[in-house]
């Protein structure tokens, strides 16, 4: 029978099917950090377990650390606590732990696939829901809470009821100025921020496929924003000449027997989908939020909504609440407005790529003087290849604060966020109220808009921007 | 796992859609390395001024007397965004054993479950109808019997759960002892993939 991509590595994962009930599926690589896996320790302890299979886990420190002076004990007396515990926790289970000062150190959803960890056909969890991204490799991966994590601890499983299959093709070319980002952030404004609600998502299509690991990375990686368990894309030659070679990633000897195996991924031309959604790329323009969630986004150029001709009084009044949240009304531009701050990071766009980007579009500029800039690598690794490649050097002259490896002001946890009342345009991947800082308003953009941004000091169309004089 | 029967309370309606739980548990909260007192933050930047636990908001439901029980009703898309299962811990601690809603984010709905603390799914026009409900009515929630009814008018629904997660809960079963009792099974499937 043909399958789909999702239900070939699902098939090929499940232990047991409980009559009427879930799935006892299978987990191959289970990525912890501080926040969501101390309870999950304690959980098994209290059973007298040890971790099940604890080569199969990997840990890292990334919600709950400083992007500043990580070489020093951390200063609040909370955030020390909870990651002292993951490496009490990692040493008495033997898991490897990537902390703070490893040269692996980074966002988990950075350096899995950078290490070569994440490869495809492979199940992936973590208890974070953006676990979503590792779906770039053509990987089953999905976010997970804490009581989850404690059944991996103790089983290698997870019971998990089987989605339904969503898929969405893009076809066509990208226009110039428009990343991977304003992809994602077009296709979660037009089927809203529950619309793929108890779906896995694959994305194909020939704009798909034209895109590299780093972008496809960002488009998976914000699947949970409009509800979806998952996403995932097919894995193909971008994919193998990217793992190749990598820390983690199958050696020479078994490289082209992998490979072989991994070819067979990909979706049999007679699958049938649940649904289907059809995207021609060219309808595409860079994307910014106005609202208080991933949904509410327009194009750079378009107006908010006229929120009285809303039909759906439910629609209607989040809104309004989240027009005035934001301190923005309803039918006018975005293009224009003043930003205090451009954050550029997270697991959304915080990669190589995405900094090789910000630094072409900023190279001999400076950044406005009303705006504060920071822009925080997503790994130990990507700040060293930025460094080797002068990219720091760039960031600097244009005025722009470089942070170390982390979350960052993507959640108001750690010490970086945003003031109440202040606008923060932001590659990151929620514009929740208080996301990043109580009372901060965030709206979500690609790096290239963010960027834009920093230079004029207000929301700006990158593709106005005028060439710099050499 | 506390099992889960029935319910018969009045409830707390917050009529507003795609709740996520940023909103239910902001991040700055999420450092404590247990699962106890989160209640007290529950909603805490639409339940107090300016972060201060001594200045709360009159407008927001919870700081309502009039207002109280251990159901809470609210807009579609409940729980959407992250996974952090303090959300449903936060819920718990602060005595809610039930969610009502005419749509559940996945993740939330999980790890509530896991908790023993019930998201039912009921139709918009249920939903409507409870947000027009005065506060003093009660509501029953009967698991085995997968209704809820409102008592004043015995207006009824029939909620779906899934039948494992119906014995878990009416239980007080969790997943972990499932998987711990069928670890030679995994251990048989983790052979016969590397065979």
């Amino acid at each position: 029978m043909a399958k789909t991509l999702f239900d070939k590595i699902w098939d090929k994962h499940v232990v047991q099917k409980i009559e009427d009930g879930p799935s006892v599926l299978y987990i191959d690589k289970h990525f912890i950090h501080e926040v969501t896996s101390p309870q999950a320790f304690a959980g098994i302890e209290k059973r007298g377990l040890k971790v099940f299979r604890p080569q199969q886990v990997v840990a890292t420190a990334d919600h709950n650390v400083p992007t500043l002076n990580q070489h020093l004990p951390i200063k609040d007396e909370l955030s020390r606590l909870q990651v002292q515990q993951l490496i009490e926790n990692c040493k008495k289970h033997h898991i490897e732990l990537y902390g703070l000062g490893h040269p692996f150190q980074g966002i988990v959803h950075v350096i899995g696939p950078e290490l070569g960890i994440t490869q495809p056909g492979m199940t992936i969890v973590c208890g974070d829901s953006h676990t979503s991204t590792h779906g770039a490799f053509g990987a089953i991966a999905f976010g997970i809470g804490t009581s989850e994590v404690e059944m991996v601890f103790a089983s290698q499983c997870v019971l998990q009821t089987k989605p339904k299959r969503m898929r969405i093709n893009i076809e066509g070319e990208l226009h110039n100025g428009v990343l991977s980002k304003d992809i994602i952030l077009y296709i979660i404004a037009k089927i809203t921020a529950s619309g793929a609600t108890g779906y896995f998502v694959e994305y194909a299509g020939s704009a798909i496929r034209s895109l590299s690991m780093e972008s496809r990375m960002t488009i998976c990686n914000m699947s949970i924003e409009m509800g979806a368990r998952g996403g995932m894309i097919a894995p193909d030659e971008t994919t193998f000449n990217y793992m190749k070679g990598r820390q983690f990633a199958p050696g020479v000897n078994q490289w082209e027997e992998k490979v072989a195996e991994w070819k067979e991924l990909y979706t049999d031309a007679d699958a049938v989908f649940d649904m289907e959604i059809n995207i021609n790329a060219s309808e595409i323009e860079p994307m910014i939020t106005y609202g208080t969630n991933p949904g509410l986004g327009i194009g750079i150029n378009g107006s908010i909504p006229v929120t009285d001709t809303i039909p759906d009084e439910g629609e209607r009044k989040n809104i309004i609440k989240a027009l005035q949240y934001m301190g923005l009304e309803s039918g006018k531009q975005l293009l224009g407005m003043p930003v205090q701050h451009v954050f550029i990071g997270s697991c959304t766009n915080s990669r190589i790529e995405d900094l090789r980007l910000v630094a072409q579009l900023v190279k001999g500029r400076k950044k406005n003087e009303h705006v504060q800039v920071m822009i925080v690598p997503g790994s130990q690794q990507v700040a060293k290849q930025a460094q080797a490649e002068g990219l720091n050097k760039i960031f600097i002259e244009a005025g722009f604060e470089i942070r170390q490896a982390g979350c960052s002001a993507c959640l108001g946890m750690n010490e970086d966020k945003i003031p109440a009342g202040e606008y923060c345009i932001s590659t990151s991947n929620r514009n929740f109220e208080g996301r990043q800082g109580a009372g901060a308003r965030t709206l979500l953009a690609s790096p290239l808009t963010a960027a834009a941004a920093a230079i004029t000091g207000v929301v700006t169309d990158v593709r106005t921007l005028e060439p710099v004089n050499s | 796992m506390q099992a889960l029967q029935k319910i018969n309370s009045r409830f707390v309606p917050i009529p507003m859609e795609n709740i996520d739980t940023d909103q239910i548990i902001p991040a700055r909260f999420l450092k404590a390395t247990t699962r106890d007192g989160f209640g007290k933050n529950l909603f805490r930047d639409w339940r107090y001024e300016n972060n201060d636990d001594t200045k709360p908001k009159e407008d927001f439901v919870l700081n309502q007397p009039q207002f109280s029980g251990e159901i809470l009703v609210a807009g579609k898309n409940f729980g959407c965004g992250s996974s952090r299962e303090h959300a449903a811990w936060a819920l718990l601690d602060y005595g809610f054993k039930a969610v009502v809603s005419s749509f559940f984010a996945d993740i939330f709905k999980n790890n509530a479950l896991n908790n023993g603390v019930l998201p039912v799914t009921v139709s918009d026009e249920f939903l409507a109808k409870l947000f027009q409900l005065g506060n003093a009515n009660t509501l029953s929630i009967d698991v085995e019997k997968q209704t809820i009814t409102i008592d004043a008018t015995g207006e009824q629904e029939v909620f779906d759960i899934n039948p494992y997660k119906k014995t878990c809960l009416l239980n007080g079963y969790d997943d972990i002892d499932y998987l711990i009792n069928h670890r030679s099974q995994i251990e048989a499937f983790e052979a016969q993939l590397t065979a």
